[in-house]
C-alpha cells in the first residue's frame, strides 16, 4: 500500500508526545524511495494518458500518494523540531550526550542555528540603554522567595555568587542559595531542590 | 533606598513614573499571553522599565546585605524581571509558532511604518523561517522527486485562530461593536466603560490594539 510507511512515522512521533526519539533514518529513506518509484510510475503513465485516458486515474492517485508522502515527512520533522526547540529551553546551548545522540546531523546543526539564533536575538534585548542582553531562559517560573534549599546531586566544584561570594557544591551537601542563580543548575540536574 | 518619588523619570515633561511603566507593562503582558495572536511591540516600555531595574540594583548594591530592604527590593526586582521574561519570552513563542503569516503581514506594516515587531524580533522570525526551510531542504526535500522538491510556504503556515473568544474589560465606553454572525446578520453592541465581556477575538482586535479594551 502506498504511504503505508509514513504513518508509521507519525505514529511514532504521535506515540510518545513528550519525549524524543531516536532520528527515524532508515524510514525515511525508504519513504523517499517509495516516492522516486511512484514518481517514476506517474511519468511512465503520464506520458502514455495521451492515447489512453483510463489511466488518469492512475496517475491521480499515485500523486496524492506522492503528496501524502511529503506532508507526513514534513510534519515528522517540524514536529521534531518544535521538541528539539524545547531542549534548547532545557538544557542551554549545550546538549547532553544522551540525548545529542539521538538527533541526526542536519537536526545538531538545525539546533545550532536556532540556538544562535536566540542567542543573538537575547544580546539584542535592551541594547539602546547599555545592557548586556537578557537570559529569556532565566526566569522561567514566577518567583516565590529569594532564597531555596538545594541539594546537590553530583560534585560539581566552585560556584561564585552574583555577589563575590563562592560557594562549594559537593555531592550530597545542602545550600541556602538565592533562587536566580540556581535555576540553571537546578535544570542541568547538578541542583535538586528541597521542598 | 530612596522612595518611589525618587524613581521618577528626569524628564518631567512626560511625567510617567516608574508605577506606570510598570502598570502598562503589566497590562502589555496580560494582553499578549490572552490574546491569540501577535500584538504591537511595546519595547519603550521594556526598555524604560530595564532602566529603573539597573538604577535600583545600583541602589541595592549602596545598602548593606543584611538590610531588610534590600531582599525585599530584590524580591520586588526579580519579580519585574519575571515579567518582562515571561512577556518577550510569549512574544518569541507566538514569533515561532506564527512566523510564516507574521512575517507576510510584518512586511506590509513596515512599509506603513506600524510593524508589530521590534526589529530585533523581525530579524529573529526572518532568521527562523529560513534556518526551517534549509532544515527541511536539506534533510527530505531536496531529495524528494522533482517536483515535490518545493517548500510550500503557505501550506506549512500555521494560523492564530481569530475566532476563539476572550474574556475582556472595557477601560472606556464603546458604542457599535459590530459582532458579525454566521447566518450573516450582523449585530451592534455597546460596551460600557468598566463591564466585562465574553466575546470572539476578531471583532474586537483593533479594540484591543487600541488599548480600549483589556483581556483578563
Amino acid at each position: 500500500m502506498f504511504a503505508e510507511k509514513v504513518i508509521e512515522l507519525i505514529k511514532e512521533v504521535d506515540r510518545n508526545p513528550d519525549t524524543i526519539d531516536q532520528y527515524n533514518d532508515e524510514k525515511i529513506r525508504q519513504i523517499i524511495e517509495e516516492m522516486h518509484l511512484l514518481f517514476k510510475l506517474n511519468m511512465n503513465d503520464a506520458n502514455a494518458t495521451t492515447e489512453n485516458r483510463s489511466l488518469w486515474t492512475t496517475v491521480q492517485v499515485r500523486h496524492s500518494a506522492l503528496e501524502r508522502n511529503k506532508r507526513c515527512i514534513l510534519a515528522y520533522l517540524y514536529n521534531r523540531m518544535k521538541k528539539i526547540k524545547t531542549l534548547r529551553w532545557e538544557f542551554g546551548a549545550v546538549l547532553p550526550p544522551d540525548i545529542r545522540e539521538l538527533l541526526s546531523d542536519d537536526e545538531y546543526q538545525w539546533f545550532s542555528k536556532y540556538s544562535g539564533n536566540l542567542a543573538l536575538y537575547m544580546r539584542s534585548l535592551g541594547q539602546d540603554i547599555g545592557y548586556s542582553g537578557i537570559d529569556l531562559t532565566e526566569n522561567l517560573k514566577p518567583p516565590k522567595s529569594l532564597f531555596i534549599e538545594v541539594l546537590c546531586v553530583v560534585d560539581y566544584g566552585k560556584l561564585e555568587l552574583e555577589d563575590g561570594d563562592v560557594v562549594m557544591l559537593k555531592k550530597n551537601s545542602r545550600h541556602y542559595l538565592p533562587t536566580s542563580e540556581c535555576q540553571t543548575l537546578i535544570r542541568q540536574g547538578i541542583l535538586k531542590q528541597i521542598m | 533606598m530612596e522612595s518611589t518619588e525618587e524613581l521618577q523619570f528626569s524628564d518631567d515633561e512626560e511625567e510617567v513614573t516608574a508605577e506606570t511603566v510598570l502598570k502598562t507593562l503589566q497590562s502589555a503582558w496580560q494582553n499578549e499571553r490572552l490574546s491569540p495572536e501577535i500584538l504591537p511591540h511595546q519595547n519603550d516600555m521594556v526598555e524604560c522599565m530595564l532602566g529603573q531595574i539597573q538604577h535600583m540594583e545600583r541602589n541595592i548594591n549602596k545598602l548593606s546585605k543584611t538590610d531588610l530592604r534590600t531582599s525585599i527590593h530584590k524580591m520586588e526586582i526579580s519579580r519585574i524581571k519575571f515579567i518582562i521574561c515571561n512577556y518577550l519570552k510569549t512574544r518569541l513563542n507566538k514569533i515561532e509558532k506564527y512566523c510564516i503569516p507574521i512575517l507576510n503581514q510584518e512586511r506590509q506594516r513596515i512599509e506603513t511604518d506600524t510593524n508589530y515587531l521590534t526589529p530585533s524580533e523581525y530579524k529573529y522570525a526572518q532568521e527562523y523561517v529560513l534556518n526551517m526551510e534549509n532544515h527541511m531542504k536539506n534533510v527530505v526535500l531536496n531529495k524528494m522527486p522533482g517536483n515535490m522538491q518545493v517548500f510550500e510556504m503557505n501550506k506549512m503556515a500555521e494560523h492564530p485562530n481569530l475566532q476563539t473568544h476572550v474574556f475582556l474589560k472595557a477601560n472606556e465606553t464603546i458604542n457599535g461593536v459590530v459582532l458579525e454572525d454566521l447566518t450573516g446578520e450582523d449585530e451592534e453592541i455597546d460596551l460600557e466603560e468598566g463591564s466585562q465581556h465574553i466575546l470572539q477575538y476578531k471583532p474586537i482586535a483593533d479594540l484591543l490594539k487600541n488599548g480600549k479594551v483589556t483581556l483578563l
